[in-house]
């Protein structure tokens, strides 16, 4: 039956932008600072007080528009959206509505049938954050921290091109990859600096015309977009299954009970009273400006990933993840660069056990206790048969405990792989003296024993035999 | 000599740098006036006796040790429209009463960097809505040419203590005529500058894209010398204009000779006193006699901007003072049940009747389904306007003619019908529409109430109007006569 509906998606992503002061006044933006210690009176709505653009939000959302290849508006205008909430200190949201500063751009995910898929980008506007509503510790009273008011917003609103939640997941991961290659947001969820509401409806597979949509509020993490989406379209499908009507509504999605519940109906609705803010200028965007910021675009994800996949050799999924983040390719090109040449070994270990470690420890890339140097070193010690892949795991977790180099370490502990074949052939012999049985039983065809014998040579030698030189040896001398 | 009391700004300077008397006493004897004489006006909703004083002191001192500001130890008073740091500003409104603001306005600090001293605060409008004051909270102020008659609207206490030497200067603002239309009706010079020219950050805002500050005085040097101090860019203003603030007082004395002053015909129509429309005739013969040359000019959208402007305005003002809901500060309603009976009673209580009836209006004519056939007919319909006068300043230079149909109306003639009040402002409402300056300056008597003369002018034209007004002044006296009771 769920095969014969389509699911229909549309994405508003709020990402704030990563300035020093916000979008309006002076105050300061950083996070986690004591109730109302950053807002300033412009913050707080006092009488008399005016709204001054920070232009550096004109720049970083110019910026996004250009890598998503959108149309920079030459004249934007701010609008204001009025409605009545304690933490709107003026009553009037400041934000964009009828000429957007972005409009009409796109980007690519890979689609659910594995083909790249566009998705197209309606808008991308400006706005400034509201405050935030405290319901708990007030005795029956609300606490209003007004720090976050004022703080610079980009909406950006997809087009319904998105097919599932999986895809909406693909969309706004790329996204969060590209304002943070920008640099225009540090795209933390925990914090609410990227936060999303989706538009979720189904009709029947074919029909031209849209389903009645919902709208899914305040998704701040990968995890709950996906799920709220997915409870979502099950929810409508079981609606329109059992004969009912979807209703155009808003709708809350609760993490602990994993379900969606509605908020307010479509009658219910604020006219919001948009018109353009008298208070301010329309922003005037020369044309050389935006070639400027053009030519001065980092390269981003998908390019670095095609990049990567052609000068690297790099299977294209591993290429994928190591440009996910700008940092996270960085370093990786510093290891490259920093070694020997064996990019593919490389990103395993960047893949692997790096991004294990940091993983484990609550670490960012930048915050990495292993240097992309370091692991050039250690990944050039594999190559050039030092240690085996097994002792440099031991190598790595030493590093990663602050002990040095890799060959600090493994001059340090003795890790030095026994590579002559004079001392390994006597331990080999000696392998073969102790366990008659076993040998008995290989040459009479019990080929997997030849793991046994392995196993027993590298314990004698504590791992630092050549894997490749016990086999080929134990091989040869087992036959005879 | 001269009262102090009745002598200028610019009389009280000169008499300051030549040492004849000190700030203290100026301000001491103004004191005294206000005590006395202000209850007969309730211009005041705040007066600084001891702060004055202070600052009178400061500024004696400092014009001792040689560093006197342009304004040193000059008396003025400020509407109570603009933000005063530790001063109470109310806006004329409940909802304000006991606010007291942390910050100054642009136009306060920059009076007090020049060494102005502060006497008080005076009544308006509440919010500026009025062309009366009469919809004060504080009550309404009285014209001192006659008790029984209004002062105009909505910066009436700014027009009532300089009419009534209680002060030689005022702040005021002017939204649709606020300046203007008080100014005519008292009898003294009131100029709205260029939109821009003067910054709004810290003036309490009613409709941001109309409203401007600007000065009442009694002579056109006395308002130069004023706007000179006020007037320039102001980065916390986005809606200031970076544009050279010119040598005011300096420019004075241009000639008339040649200034082509435009007549709009539709001014002299069926609504205008007869009596006001001959004192505006016989100004204009002064100016010709002095060498200005009068042509016909047809502004053909005029009977629009009345009505324009109570779209814009009100549209405006819904969204301006939405901020004051009894959360942050002002007026918060007892014991609230929830969050919508805080919204309701404390709006419903704090605010007055026209603010609400604005209130009101501006947020139909936002809403959706209006907005197209009201707000964005009402900014069309604004473009045409400021088109007209655009196409008239190409042939002339000024236009002139009343600031207001009547002289001064009786208080409570026009409460029950609000139309008419705001009929009152058919004259000066353009000048707001599209953004330029304008003054009014008395040119006669009626029945003894005072007629003003209406001058307006193409962008960045403060300095002409000013210094026609000022040749205008040179031969006559109607700036210089005063009320009975208050000379």
């Amino acid at each position: 039956m769920k095969g014969q509906w389509e699911v229909v998606i549309g994405l508003e992503i709020h990402t704030q932008l990563a300035t020093v002061s916000k979008i309006f006044s002076g105050a300061a933006t950083a996070y986690g600072a004591a109730p109302n210690t950053q807002a300033c009176l412009v913050d707080l709505g006092y009488p008399g007080t005016l709204p001054v653009l920070n232009r550096e939000v004109v720049r970083m959302a110019a910026m996004f528009g250009l890598a998503v290849n959108a149309t920079i508006a030459p004249r934007s205008v701010f609008a204001r959206k009025n409605y009545f909430y304690p933490d709107l200190p003026k009553g009037y949201q400041i934000s964009q509505y009828e000429l957007p500063i972005v409009a009409g751009g796109e980007l690519f995910i890979a689609g659910d049938d594995g083909a790249q898929k566009r998705i197209g980008i309606t808008r991308a506007h400006l706005e400034e954050d509201a405050g935030k509503s405290i319901h708990e510790g007030f005795d029956r009273q609300s606490g209003i921290d007004l720090n976050r008011a004022g703080t610079p917003l980009l909406e950006i609103v997809s087009e319904p091109d998105l097919r599932s939640a999986r895809e909406a997941v693909a969309y706004m991961r790329k996204i969060h990859s590209i304002v943070r290659y920008l640099g225009i947001s540090d795209g933390n969820m925990q914090e609410g600096s990227f936060r999303c509401d989706a538009n979720v409806s189904v009709r029947p597979r074919g029909q031209e015309k849209l389903g009645t949509r919902a709208e899914l509020k305040n998704l701040n993490s990968f995890r709950f977009v996906e799920r709220a989406i997915n409870f979502e379209i099950e929810r409508q499908i079981d609606v329109l299954e059992d004969g009912g009507e979807v209703v155009q509504e808003t709708r809350l999605y609760d993490a602990d009970r994993d379900e969606t519940r509605s908020m307010r109906s479509k009658e219910e609705a604020n006219d919001y009273r948009y018109f353009p803010d008298p208070d301010l200028l329309p922003v005037e965007i020369d044309a050389a400006w935006v070639e400027e910021l053009r030519s001065a675009l980092p390269e981003l994800p998908d390019a670095k990933r095609e990049r990567f996949v052609a000068q690297y050799e790099l299977k294209p999924d591993d290429a994928e993840i190591l440009t996910a983040s700008r940092a996270l390719a960085d370093y990786y090109e510093a290891a490259v660069s920093a070694g020997s040449g064996a990019p593919q070994a490389v990103g395993n270990w960047v893949i692997g056990d790096l991004t294990g470690a940091l993983n484990r420890d609550g670490l960012d890339i930048a915050e990495s206790k292993v240097a992309a140097e370091q692991l050039a070193g250690l990944v050039d010690r594999i190559a050039d048969n030092t240690i085996s892949g097994k002792i440099a795991k031991e190598v790595f977790d030493a590093m990663w405990a602050g002990e040095g180099s890799a060959d600090e370490i493994i001059a340090a502990r003795g890790l030095k792989q026994i590579t002559d074949t004079s001392a390994i052939e006597a331990i080999v012999d000696k392998v073969i003296a102790a366990n008659p049985g076993q040998v008995a039983e290989y040459q009479a065809g019990k080929d997997k024993l030849i793991g046994f014998f392995v196993g027993q040579v590298m314990k004698e030698t504590q791992g630092k035999a050549n894997p490749g030189v016990v086999n080929q040896m134990l091989k040869a001398k087992l036959a005879g | 000599m001269t009262a102090l009391h009745e002598m200028t700004l610019s009389g009280l300077k000169a008499g300051l740098d030549a040492g004849e008397f000190t700030s203290v006493e100026i301000v001491s004897a103004l004191l005294g006036r206000i005590e006395s004489l202000d209850p007969q006006l309730n211009a005041f909703i705040t007066v600084l006796g001891e702060a004055a004083l202070a600052d009178a002191a400061r500024a004696d001192e400092a014009r001792a040790r040689g560093d006197a500001g342009p304004l040193c130890g000059l008396p003025i008073v400020h509407k109570d429209i603009f933000c005063m740091r530790d001063v109470r500003t109310t806006c004329g409104s409940r909802m304000l009463e006991n606010f007291v603001s942390p910050y100054d306005a642009t136009v306060v600090e920059r009076l007090a960097g020049a060494g102005a001293v502060v006497l008080g605060k005076t009544n308006m409008d509440e919010f500026a809505m009025g062309s009366s004051n009469e919809t004060s909270w504080f009550g309404p102020v009285k014209n001192p040419w006659d008790p029984a008659c209004s002062p105009g609207g909505s910066s009436g206490g700014s027009a009532a203590a300089v009419a009534a030497r209680l002060a030689p200067a005022a702040t005021a603002t002017d939204t649709g005529g606020s300046i203007r239309q008080p100014a005519a009706l008292t009898g003294t010079v009131g100029i709205k500058p260029t939109y821009g020219r003067v910054s709004r950050y810290g003036m309490i805002a009613f409709a941001s894209s109309l409203d401007q500050a600007g000065v009442i005085t009694r002579t056109a040097e006395d308002s130069a010398r004023l706007l000179g101090v006020m007037a320039g860019f102001d980065e916390r203003d986005s809606t200031s204009i970076d544009h050279p603030v010119p040598d005011y007082v300096g420019e004075l004395d241009v000639a008339l000779d040649g200034l082509r002053i435009g007549i709009v015909r539709q001014h002299f129509d069926a609504g205008l006193d007869a009596s006001c429309a001959q004192a505006v005739r016989d100004a204009l013969a002064e100016l010709e006699k002095r060498g200005a040359v009068l042509t016909e000019v047809d502004l053909p959208n005029l009977d629009y901007c009345v009505p324009t402007y109570y779209v814009v305005a009100p549209a405006e003002c819904s969204s301006n003072l939405s901020r004051f809901d009894g959360v942050r500060f002002g007026y918060r309603a007892k014991d609230p049940e929830d969050l919508l009976d805080l919204y309701c009673r404390s709006r419903g209580e704090g605010f007055g009747a026209e603010v609400k009836r604005r209130i009101m209006t501006g947020t139909y004519v936002l809403s959706a389904g209006y907005y197209d056939a009201y707000y964005l007919q009402a900014q069309k319909v604004r473009q045409l306007i400021s088109e007209d006068f655009r196409r008239a300043f190409a042939d002339v230079d000024l236009i002139a003619g009343p600031t207001t149909p009547t002289p001064a109306f009786r208080l409570g003639d026009k409460t029950d019908d609000p139309i008419t009040m705001y009929l009152n402002d058919i004259y000066t409402i353009g000048a707001n529409l599209a953004g330029l300056p304008a003054l009014s300056a008395p040119c006669g008597m009626v029945d003894g109430l005072p007629v003003g003369l209406h001058l307006v002018g193409p962008h960045w034209s403060e300095g002409r109007l000013l210094a026609a007004t000022h040749q205008y002044q040179q031969d006559t006296a109607w700036h210089e006569a005063a009320p009975e009771a208050f000379r």
